[in-house]
């Protein structure tokens, strides 16, 4: 590879991309390339269409040769989109791709300014701060890091579970972790899936019971991550194993004990059927369950209370010995050189929209509920029936509950239409009731979604276009639990008041609660909605910013199933490209001291956040360990000597940079 | 369009520079993020990308007030979000020693400027920047390099008038 040396005169290739009309269209982009023309240094100066296309490569390239260029500027979009692709350029042009500055005049110009000599002015001098910047930059060698084949998929949702196996069937370890006792996640509670009308667990619980026995996936339910350190490719992560009270590896899934239990009849709150029917202080959360193990609820376990129960489980249990009561949480630390979040959503709580009634009237449900109430394993084996013992008549779906409202959720939770044409026809099915779907527009994005659409009208369900304004007991009839439902119908104009035996109410999708922390953990970012951010949109839709963590499922944003597992693969085979080629390349932006310059004072020491800093006790100077360093520059800022030089942001190129910004400007 | 910036300059009329110095994962990212929403924005600042806000050096600062900027903004991640664990803290820490410095030396607080914006926040680049080039158009330019010259030729003249000045021939001393 070609190095200038010192003394050789540098020759600067300039270039700014028209980017269509993204940058041509704001910025002047002739005018520029003609002002960097007349800067010192520069040799040639272009504008062309698209820099980012072959031929625009392929010019930087040519020029490197024809021109004898040593350095390259390129005045386009943002270097975290771009840079590489010039920096690789530059590379075939026989240079050191180092030997290159990118300079964002599109998503920090172009896009957002209104006038065009001022947006142009702001590019001439980010342009000639990076003219001045580069005669500075110095070869430098791209660090190689061994990556850990080993994956960490957090949550055991559909997505998990898919990226899971994907990386298992590619021979990969995956350590599976679950917060809740058992994997599957909100899938596992639907009944059918839309819009095909699948049964959810019938293509779910094969993928359950395949996760839960594959030999490269070590299944951690009822666990969670507790703490993350180290970066892309070695990571160290600790998982809290909460105590279940009874020993996995012992436990055979009978059920026996359930059986035997000291309550009699289930007594305590079921959360996996969303408190509609009742368990036991020992219980499996519901049949399919993987891992197939019973857990003991500390909370209302006779035992576990106050030590004085019969232990008439424990009995039950006999030779198997399962059941541990003394059984401690567990702290286990595990190293992974990728992670995979797939940590879901929550459901929107209808009782922050109290004029529907949840949580005040017995009659009114949500979608959740419903889709256990129409479970043939659900509470009520499948039958619709009222908390008061009823068959419903007449039934309100109520589309849009916290979603795409000013007051609760803004954005649009994309299954709620689809879900709710489901369930309409459900509970038509199921009972022969008279149907009410109340919706503002119907969305059905997607394949096949509109002709399911058009299924479901055709089957002769009432679709009324009106948000819902009220939900009130029906006052001439008290006694059943009638409710009316209020809503304005917009396309008749006219006030409706539909008296009706049960309301569904469509709740949208939302950040977990706890996403916050979660975010923290994994130190990634949010979206103002709380979603977790992609690194780019469309060309990331995966990836988060922090290298070597991936993205899958509703944790990025609301989706269906289909598009939960094709970006599930996405991010498994994200995950495996980074482990198959076996090495990360890191950006050489590491620190170093200049011996010469140091006076052992060590107040760099203390400042940086991975030890990387340690004193030389025969020299007394300080000595960065490369190999920990990850190029914040902390202890470049503090050195007073200015003995501490950061690749890529040495003081120099920063002075120059603020001058080039600065110089008068005489255009 | 909407945002009620301050024309900047182009017509002659005097328009506040700012030299920002923006975080690579949070407030660069935010920038960007800006961009692809098309949020519209005063064009008074121009952006330095560093890793980490604690990689701004004082230095950086003073040199861009010296180099003619009327206002300098730092961007990094939120407490606890430095993607470094704790760059932004001992930014911070610089920051308060430094604005006290500032303030001795006649440049007024409002022209140095910390946010911590998140890569989320595209619209809080925004305000911050429209609202950081309101208050110093308000201020009036700084012109440190306008002052140096003044200075430098005072001090010529100073100079000037002490050698051409008659040269006691005797000093009393008592």
């Amino acid at each position: 590879m070609y190095t200038p040396k010192k003394h050789e005169p540098v020759r600067i290739g300039f270039y700014v991309c028209h980017c269509g009309t993204n940058i041509a269209g704001m910025v002047d982009v002739q005018a520029l390339a003609r002002y960097v023309a007349t800067l010192p240094n520069v040799v040639v100066s272009r504008d062309y269409k698209y820099m980012c296309s072959d031929p625009g490569q392929e010019m930087i390239v040519q020029d490197i040769i024809e021109n004898r260029l040593n350095r390259i500027v390129v005045a386009a979009c943002s270097p975290l989109l771009h840079e590489h692709t010039f920096r690789e350029a530059t590379r075939r042009g026989g240079l050191n791709p180092f030997f290159f500055q990118m300079v964002n005049i599109r998503e920090h110009d172009s896009w957002v300014h209104t006038d065009r000599q001022l947006a142009t002015r702001k590019a001439m001098a980010l342009a000639r701060a990076a003219i001045q910047r580069v005669p500075l930059h110095k070869p430098l060698e791209v660090k190689k890091v061994s990556i850990n084949p080993n994956v960490l998929v957090v949550g055991g949702g559909i997505a998990g579970i898919h990226a899971a196996l994907v990386l298992a069937n590619a021979g990969k370890q995956v350590y599976l972790v679950e917060r809740d006792p058992t994997i599957g996640g909100h899938m596992a509670k639907f009944d059918k899936t839309f819009p095909t009308l699948d049964c959810a667990m019938c293509v779910l619980s094969p993928k359950m019971a395949a996760a839960g026995s594959h030999p490269n996936i070590t299944l951690w339910s009822y666990s969670e991550v507790v703490k993350v350190d180290g970066y892309v490719g070695n990571f160290k992560v600790t998982v809290r194993r909460k105590p279940r009270y009874v020993l996995e590896d012992l436990c055979t899934g009978c059920q026996e004990c359930v059986e035997a239990c000291i309550y009699k009849e289930p007594k305590f709150r079921d959360e996996f059927n969303l408190g509609l029917s009742k368990r036991k202080p020992v219980f499996l959360p519901f049949p399919q369950a993987i891992p197939p193990v019973v857990l003991i609820d500390p909370e209302t376990c006779i035992e576990l209370k106050t030590g004085k129960c019969k232990k008439t489980c424990v009995e039950a249990c006999g030779d198997r010995k399962a059941i541990d009561f003394k059984q401690k949480e567990e702290l286990r630390e595990i190293t992974v050189g990728t992670i995979i979040v797939a940590t879901g959503f929550q459901i929107f709580d209808a009782k922050r929209t109290p004029y529907y009634g949840y949580g005040i009237y017995p009659n009114v449900y949500n979608a959740l509920e419903v889709e256990r109430l129409v479970n043939a394993s659900g509470p009520t084996g499948g039958e619709i029936i009222l908390r008061n013992g009823q068959v419903p008549k007449k039934v309100a779906i109520i589309h849009c509950v916290g979603s795409r409202d000013e007051n609760s959720n803004r954005w649009c939770s994309r299954v709620c239409c689809l879900y709710s044409l489901k369930l309409a026809h459900l509970i038509h099915e199921h009972t022969q009731a008279e149907i009410y779907n109340f919706y503002i527009d119907i969305r059905t994005p997607g394949k096949s979604m509109e002709e399911f659409y058009c299924r479901i009208a055709e089957e002769g369900i009432n679709l009324i276009r009106g948000r819902v304004a009220d939900v009130y007991p029906d006052p001439s009839d008290g006694a059943t639990g009638r409710l009316i439902v209020q809503a304005e119908d917009t396309m008749l104009d006219c006030i409706m008041k539909v008296p009706v035996d049960m309301v569904v109410l469509s709740v949208g999708l939302e950040p977990h609660s706890d996403t916050e922390k979660i975010r923290r953990l994994f130190n990634m970012s949010c979206s103002s909605e709380g979603w977790f951010l992609e690194r780019h949109p469309k060309l990331a839709p995966v990836s988060t910013f922090t290298d070597g963590i991936f993205l899958a499922g509703c944790c990025q944003g609301p989706k269906d199933i289909p598009d939960s597992v094709a970006q599930a693969g996405a991010a498994a085979a994200e995950a495996f490209s980074l482990i198959d080629k076996g090495n990360i390349e890191q950006e050489p932006n590491t620190a170093f001291v200049v011996e010469a310059e140091c006076s052992g004072c060590k107040s760099c020491i203390p400042l940086c956040p991975y030890t990387a800093i340690s004193l030389l006790p025969d020299k007394k100077k300080a000595y960065i360990n490369e190999a920990l360093c990850k190029g914040c520059g902390t202890c470049v800022a503090a050195c007073p000597s200015g003995s501490i030089v950061q690749n890529l942001f040495e003081d120099a190129e920063i002075f120059n940079e603020i001058e080039g910004l600065l110089a008068p400007t005489s255009f | 369009m909407e945002n009620a910036t301050p024309s900047p300059a182009g017509n002659g009329s005097w328009s506040p520079r700012i030299i920002a110095f923006f975080c690579n994962w949070c407030t660069y990212t935010a920038a960007d993020l800006a961009g692809v929403s098309r949020l519209k924005y005063a064009a008074n600042t121009r952006t330095i990308r560093l890793m980490c806000s604690g990689r701004v050096d004082p230095q950086f600062i003073l040199e861009a007030f010296a180099k003619g900027a009327d206002g300098v903004l730092i961007g990094g991640c939120h407490p606890n979000d430095c993607h470094y664990a704790e760059g932004n803290y001992k930014m911070l820490r610089r920051f308060q020693l430094l604005k006290r410095m500032l303030k001795d030396l006649g440049i007024a607080e409002e022209r140095l400027r910390l946010e911590w914006i998140s890569a989320a926040e595209g619209e809080k680049v925004k305000s911050v920047i429209n609202d950081m080039v309101k208050k110093i158009t308000a201020l009036g330019p700084l012109d440190l390099p306008g002052k140096f010259a003044d200075w430098d030729r005072e001090m010529t003249a100073l100079a000037h008038a002490v050698e051409s000045a008659p040269v006691e021939k005797e000093v009393a001393h008592a």
